[in-house]
């Protein structure tokens, strides 16, 4: 019996295969190739590779809230964070191209240094920069975590508990004695390994990177849900007190998770700054972390697409909205909260199967009537 | 006379100033079918969540071990120490996870790979795979292993957790109310279960149906706990013919005669 061998959830994995194989097509090969012949302009494949790292955040808050239970209010915090590390590197490459023609970062001669602080002599490294980018986040979410879980703190507290985390880091991060460039945080990136940001080429190739790092996020949490791991993890989230009592150590799985999902977020955020160009303590103000919620809810939380196919929606409507209709901007995502909520719990993905139902009741009720 | 394999010693459990169970002293051999009836109140629930590291007692001693040289004092271990000792608990409400089909239920029930990496990698062998069916089967549930364990009835839940409860391979079980929700024919069912597994683990079960106590108790004892202190222990005949059994419990209430 197949079934008997692996642990794989019921969900149908012919479709989950069949669109991660169109949606890499589509993101590492036709976008990209669009954008040399010209097609599409590099601003809307650039504003793609920012929707693509939103996808990422999104699925880090999946894995905690629809995976586990754990509803995270600051997601955000980590996403901020990998882009703060990434941005440090950035801030070092511009070498003295800045305003003041100085060897340091602008806002740290605005603010009377005249020599780098120690800590962010390393960030010249690319590689330390990367490593920085999980190790930060990482350790932050593990000390977190193990408070956290190890106090046994569930439900609306743990929400509340990492709402005020990403709070606190946004308060430490708009002070400039934090030396990480205070209220306007780190802009005017230039370089990245030598190649300039300003260059289409460039941009093309962070966007072909987000691609394929949303893609083996994807492919690994889909692997994860299909080991005991996954059927531990579901089992948390539907009844925590029976995993306990079956001689699982719930908050050991609960931080693995916690941190797993810190550095997603991570992952995002690190590619979001050179595409973006500015990263800022407004990252980290829990209402970013809150749209990440909205996006997940949108989508269909619980699955994998779910969040990637809500992160792109939500966003697509946001660059929309914000032009065309700024003034209506936020009672329009709450309405489509709403709408989702109330009329389609399951979220955009499990649109198709709506309909699918709808039309067979329409179609079978004169059938039997007859 | 054997050393007990559960020994609980004058426990006594307070919240708020309510005596949940007082100057309690309980002995369980090793192969022993316990019953412990009470009424509401009585303790009953408390008194497993103290077995089980869900709560401490204020006083007294819990040890684990027939050897009193290498025994566990409960007292001081968790909830995951304690299953991991041996000692499985089944819940007055069925609580399976209703998302997982039945088979995965017994899955992540089964004996070994409890750690964080080593369920990562973990691979069901053959030994598990026949293991499980033949639990399925137990459980009458072998038609029913691509389930989720949501949609069975109410008894099949019940059977489904029992089934949980003997994957874990436990030397003690505790079961909270097997026979709550249950046929008439499934509540016997359920009772020569029981029966047959007594022997091969101790267990300790408390419930309120008298038939089914009858049943599960007639070769074993019964304890009575009555706010929260041993009211008296005994064969099962004996117990129903104590005047202050009859008084507290059997005399009144929805079980009552008079």
């Amino acid at each position: 019996m197949s079934s008997s061998e692996k642990y794989a959830p019921p969900a149908p994995p012919s479709d989950t295969v069949a669109a991660l194989l169109a949606f890499t097509v589509l993101a590492v090969l036709i976008m990209p190739t669009l954008d040399v012949f010209g097609v599409i302009d590099h601003f809307t494949l650039n504003l793609w590779g920012k929707y693509l790292c939103y996808a990422l955040l999104a699925l880090s808050v999946n894995l905690l809230w629809g995976g586990t239970g754990l509803l995270s209010l600051g997601q955000g915090l980590f996403f901020a964070l990998g882009g703060y590390m990434h941005g440090m590197y950035l801030m070092r490459m511009i070498g003295d191209q800045g305003q003041y023609h100085k060897p340091i970062p602008d806002f740290l001669v605005f603010l009377g240094w005249t020599e780098l602080p120690g800590f962010w002599k390393p960030f010249e490294s690319f590689s330390f920069a990367m490593l920085m980018v999980f190790l930060l986040p990482g350790v932050i979410a593990g000390i977190f975590g193990w408070l956290a879980f190890r106090s046994r703190i569930k439900g609306v507290y743990f929400s509340i508990l990492t709402q005020a985390l990403t709070y606190a880091g946004a308060l430490i991060f708009f002070r400039n004695n934090t030396l990480m460039g205070g209220n306007n945080g780190f802009t005017d990136f230039k370089y990245e390994l030598g190649f300039s940001l300003r260059e289409p080429a460039t941009q093309r190739g962070l966007f072909i990177a987000t691609a394929a790092a949303l893609i083996g996020v994807v492919i690994f949490l889909r692997w994860l849900e299909g080991t005991k791991f996954g059927l531990v993890q579901r089992a948390i989230r539907d009844g925590e007190n029976r995993t306990l009592f079956s001689g699982y150590a719930t908050p050991a799985f609960k931080l693995f998770l916690f941190v797993l999902a810190a550095l997603i977020a991570a992952i995002g955020g690190a590619l979001y700054v050179p595409q973006v160009g500015i990263i800022n303590p407004s990252d980290m103000t829990p209402e970013k972390s809150l749209e990440a919620i909205v996006w997940v809810a949108v989508g269909g939380r619980g699955t994998l697409l779910g969040p990637i196919l809500g992160a792109v929606f939500v966003n697509l409507l946001k660059s929309y909205a914000t032009r065309a209709i700024p003034d209506l901007w936020l009672i329009l995502l709450g309405g489509l909260f709403l709408l989702v909520v109330l009329f389609l719990p399951g979220g955009l993905v499990s649109l198709p199967s709506k309909l699918r139902g709808l039309w067979q009741k329409t179609t079978s009720t004169p059938a039997t009537a007859a | 006379m054997a050393h007990p394999l559960l020994t609980v010693e004058d426990v006594s459990k307070t919240y708020d100033g309510f005596k949940a169970i007082s100057n309690l002293n309980f002995y369980l051999f090793e192969g022993e079918l316990r019953t412990v009836i009470g009424p509401n109140g009585a303790g009953k629930s408390t008194f497993f969540d103290l077995l089980t590291g869900r709560t401490q007692p204020d006083k007294g001693k819990i040890e684990f071990g027939t050897d009193p040289a290498d025994s566990h004092d409960l007292t001081k271990l968790d909830e995951v120490a304690i299953n991991r000792l041996g000692i499985g608990r089944k819940f007055q409400a069925p609580s399976v996870y209703a998302e997982h089909t039945v088979r995965e239920n017994i899955i992540l029930s089964l004996r070994g790979a409890r750690g964080v990496f080593a369920s990562l990698f973990h691979r069901l062998n053959s030994t598990d795979t026949d293991r499980i069916d033949e639990l399925l089967k137990l459980i009458r549930l072998d038609a029913k292993g691509e389930w989720k364990a949501g949609l069975l009835a109410h008894g099949e839940k019940q059977w489904l957790e029992i089934g949980m409860l003997l994957a874990q391979e436990p030397r003690v079980l505790l079961v909270d109310e097997p026979a709550a929700g249950m046929t008439d024919e499934e509540t016997h069912r359920t009772g020569e279960l029981l029966l047959s597994l007594a022997g091969k683990h101790s267990l300790v079960v408390v419930e309120h149906d008298m038939t089914f106590v009858k049943q599960i108790a007639a070769n074993g004892r019964v304890t009575v706990l009555h706010q929260g202190a041993l009211l008296c222990e005994g064969k099962f005949d004996d117990v129903q013919a104590d005047q202050r059994v009859r008084e507290v419990y059997l005399g009144r209430g929805k079980h009552g005669t008079r």
